[in-house]
């Protein structure tokens, strides 16, 4: 049984969602153009898979296994709707913005993913904190994504200027790949790799090797 | 008590009629209790966007900028529902929660538009539309129609605002599109909708001509005044957005209202 440290800590860095499980990649890609979306968007996820954790491993011991995924979808779907409306009241304009990536938290698959592998077989303690430490992964990479595209793409951030951009008299041309959603798997992709210099046990075995060239040695 | 056998067919049921019960109470229960809040929050947008387009608010204040809230603000307008047709004005039921873009869509309530006519590239239009005007004692100080037209990804949806004169432009504004940030998105640059204050809307014969153009012509020129510079890396947008103030202008859209308005005044319309 792991610790409760393990499990809130652990997805950060050591099992991040993103980086090493590479799950979430779709609204990590949408929601990262500018920071104010993007961390709406983090906190809307943490409520979300830490609520339905919790949820799902309250019922785990009553659900059939046939109907299980749905139930899990169930609930989930809910929340996320729940999630929606309560923008929709209190911010207004960044919901608007962010529009129909709330809704598609529903498919996010680390929500879906940590009901399914830890809630189902966990205490409700437990897949709560498991829920909140991988949403918390999941955040920290979006976070950094979203920091490196609006500054470099729009010139700002959180809506603020920090480097004065040619259309407003300064002197930056903004890189317009950023805003594109491809700049986001380039940004992640480099984070991975980072992640797995530094901690070397995530790197992979590789599937195969490439033999040595044995003939031909004039080509060599 | 015998355990349970959670694979049963009767818990099964049991399970999934118990969690449906619970979800939609949830979300219904939700969904009811914030649906004042959410109401005010789209009049207050759509006011909000009203005014900007009319340069009477910043793009990012909720206030103006000698302190008047958005309701104060908006307080100054009419608002009046006209038939675009004939240019005149008609009654509705409920002015304030007349929507003539769903409106567009009811066979009964709206036309169907020719490919050469619909340079905005809407399909339908309504027969009613709202305007919303602005009086200083005798005459219009400000007048905002609502325009929407399709860019690259999607329909843009905003306000044209004009000044007093009825022919010269006061602001644009988009409160809804689908255009790339950064490029088409760029239709919400401040600086940008900057240099629509003062465009001229109408030509000598009374048609609109606004351009978007990537080279303006002479400044002081007469048709240097019918221009605006266009987005760069933004044709399809560029175009959308010439299209749609030339269309909602035009004799299918406010043109003849506004014709009718010249002449007569605010009284009479």
């Amino acid at each position: 049984m792991a610790s409760q440290k393990e499990v809130l800590i652990d997805p950060i860095f050591n099992n991040n969602p993103i980086a090493l499980q590479v799950l979430g990649i779709c609204s990590a890609l949408a929601v990262t153009i500018n920071m104010s979306t993007t961390l709406v968007m983090c906190i809307a996820v943490i409520f979300v898979t830490t609520m339905s954790n919790l949820a799902v491993s309250l019922v785990r011991n009553r659900v059939p296994t046939n109907i299980r995924i749905i139930v899990q979808m169930t609930i989930i779907s809910s929340l996320v709707i729940v999630v929606d409306q309560v923008l929709q009241a209190v911010a207004y304009d960044i919901s608007k913005s962010l529009s129909v990536f709330v809704g598609l938290i529903i498919t996010n698959c680390i929500v879906m993913g940590r009901a399914e592998a830890f809630a189902m077989q966990n205490g409700p303690w437990l897949s709560a904190l498991d829920g909140f430490g991988n949403a918390v992964g999941y955040s920290v990479i979006l976070i950094g994504v979203a920091l490196v595209r609006e500054p470099l793409g729009s010139g700002t951030l959180m809506g603020f200027e920090i480097i004065p951009t040619v259309a407003n008299g300064g002197w930056y041309v903004p890189n317009g790949l950023l805003l594109l959603a491809p700049s986001a798997f380039f940004i992640i992709g480099l984070f991975i790799w980072a992640i797995r210099s530094w901690k070397t046990d995530q790197v992979e075995a590789p599937e195969y090797e490439i033999a040595p060239n044995s003939q031909y040695k004039e080509a060599i | 008590m015998a355990k349970l056998d959670k694979d049963s067919l009767g818990n099964t049921f049991f399970i999934a009629i118990f969690l449906c019960l619970v979800c939609s109470v949830v979300v219904s229960g939700m969904a009811v209790a914030l649906k004042p809040i959410q109401k005010l929050n789209k009049e207050l947008d759509q006011k909000k966007n009203i005014l900007r387009a009319a340069g009477l608010m910043a793009a990012n204040a909720t206030e103006s900028d000698d302190g008047k809230s958005i309701e104060e603000l908006f307080a100054q307008f009419t608002v009046r529902a006209v038939n675009l047709q004939s240019g005149e004005y008609v009654d509705v039921d409920d002015i304030a929660s007349y929507d003539p873009i769903k409106t567009a869509g009811d066979a009964s309530q709206s036309i169907s538009l020719t490919s050469d006519e619909d340079i905005a590239t809407l399909r339908r239009r309504e027969n009613v539309s709202l305007v919303y005007i602005k009086t200083n004692g005798a005459g219009v100080e400000k007048l905002v129609i609502p325009v929407r037209g399709y860019g690259l990804w999607g329909t843009l949806y905003g306000y044209l605002a004009l000044d007093g004169d009825l022919n010269t432009i006061s602001g644009l504004g988009f409160y809804s599109h689908k255009e790339t940030p950064g490029l088409g998105g760029e239709v919400d640059n401040p600086k940008w909708k900057q240099r629509w204050q003062g465009v001229r809307l109408y030509d000598d014969q009374g048609e609109p001509n606004v351009r978007l153009v990537k080279q303006r012509s002479p400044v002081n020129s007469t048709a240097a005044s019918y221009e605006v510079d266009a987005l760069s890396g933004a044709t399809f947008t560029t175009r959308g957005v010439q299209n749609l103030v030339n269309f909602w202008s035009g004799e299918l859209g406010f043109g003849p209202y506004i014709q009718k308005l010249k002449i007569n005044g605010v009284a009479q319309g």
